[in-house]
């Protein structure tokens, strides 16, 4: 089932690509401070909003870069330190290994943090009401978690690991599918994964559009040849150009049919 | 690949860490999976640390398969060189 056509990208009300970016204070539903990187676009027409959940790896210096593009697309875009009551002002590398150690980041925890993040940005003169949300690796899986548990507008997945598919049996990481929650998934899905991943493996994806087409979910998977894991990474040897400006332009267009004021929801 | 594999175990010791200084090590984790600086896909890491100093109390590094399963025997060996007790 496709949820929209590339071009309708195009219809995102943009005044130019002056923005700004700096770090904000967010509260967790847990009551606790929660570090997050905002870029909003220069100017106070309405536009969507973005929330970005970083990688495994962290709050990094790449995951900024993808929020600033964000904000360069027309979007108020943020992304939360999922890793600020472990690590606060930590190298997010350090942070990331803190965490990893200390067996991730509990699911519950994560939906609450993205709906501070969601919430924040509907708070903002500039919003239309409509907030989506991508994530890479981790954040990949961690945004159709986000989608079935929150109002959100438009999901992005890209090669989350685990979204279907059994973690190995003894697995050190609290990590499970989310094959039981996809019934309640309330945004219309894009999902970006490489041929050459295993986890998630063709077979896991495959099972997840088999999965989302019983649901009647909206969604369009696509999978790129000659590419694995982690090809947007622009700094990891696992880049792939082709992948990455094709998926970007993906990106640009679902946001732009799902995000934008005159579009109606489908979910 | 995403692994998320990791492997934790207590060890006492210790690593020259951040600013060059030495520091004392109670905890080791080790993980396949996507490296911060080496230059490939997966890598074999090790992390040395002591969590009770704070998240950059840590000793990091990221090995390629190969050469982590050479520090593997070399370490063996090293170890069978010297009788227990010594």
């Amino acid at each position: 089932m496709s949820v929209a056509p590339r071009t309708a990208g195009h219809s995102i009300r943009k005044v130019s690509d002056s923005l700004s970016a700096t770090t904000v204070s967010l509260t967790g539903a847990d009551g606790a401070a929660v570090e997050a990187y905002l870029a909003r676009p220069d100017g106070q027409h309405t536009r969507g909003g973005v929330v970005v959940i970083h990688h495994l790896p962290g709050y990094d210096r790449a995951t900024k870069e993808m929020v600033r593009r964000f904000a360069e697309l027309g979007y108020d875009a943020i992304c939360p330190n999922l890793y600020s009551r472990e690590a606060p002002g930590a190298d997010p590398a350090d942070a990331a290994a803190m965490v990893r150690a200390q067996g991730g980041i509990p699911d519950e925890r994560l939906v609450g943090d993205v709906g501070a993040a969601a919430a924040y940005l509907r708070g903002l003169s500039t919003s239309n009401g409509k907030v989506g949300v991508v994530g890479h690796c981790s954040g990949g899986r961690q945004a159709v978690l986000a989608a079935c548990h929150l109002d959100l507008d438009a999901a992005v997945d890209c090669y989350g690991a685990f979204v279907t598919g059994e973690p190995p049996a003894g697995f050190p990481l609290k990590v499970t599918n989310l094959v039981d929650q996809l019934p309640s998934l309330r945004a219309p899905l894009l999902g970006l994964f490489g041929v050459e991943d295993k986890t998630p493996s063709p077979d896991h994806v495959a099972e997840l559009g088999r999965r989302l087409d019983e649901l009647g979910k909206p969604h369009d998977l696509h999978s790129y040849d000659e590419a694995g894991h982690a090809f947007f990474a622009v700094d990891r040897p696992s880049y792939r150009v082709a992948a990455a400006n094709d998926g970007w332009e993906r990106i640009s267009a679902f946001f732009g049919a799902n995000l934008s004021a005159d579009n109606s929801q489908e979910s | 690949m995403c692994t998320y594999a990791t492997v934790s175990e207590q060890v006492d010791g210790s690593a020259k860490g951040p600013g060059g200084q030495w520091f004392h090590v109670t905890d080791a984790t080790v993980y396949y999976d996507h490296p911060v600086h080496a230059m490939a896909d997966h890598t074999l890491n090790i992390d040395l640390a002591d969590p009770s100093r704070g998240p950059g109390a840590r000793l990091a590094v990221e090995l390629t398969r190969d050469s982590a399963t050479r520090l593997v025997r070399a370490i063996e060996v090293a170890l069978a060189s010297a009788p227990e007790g010594v």
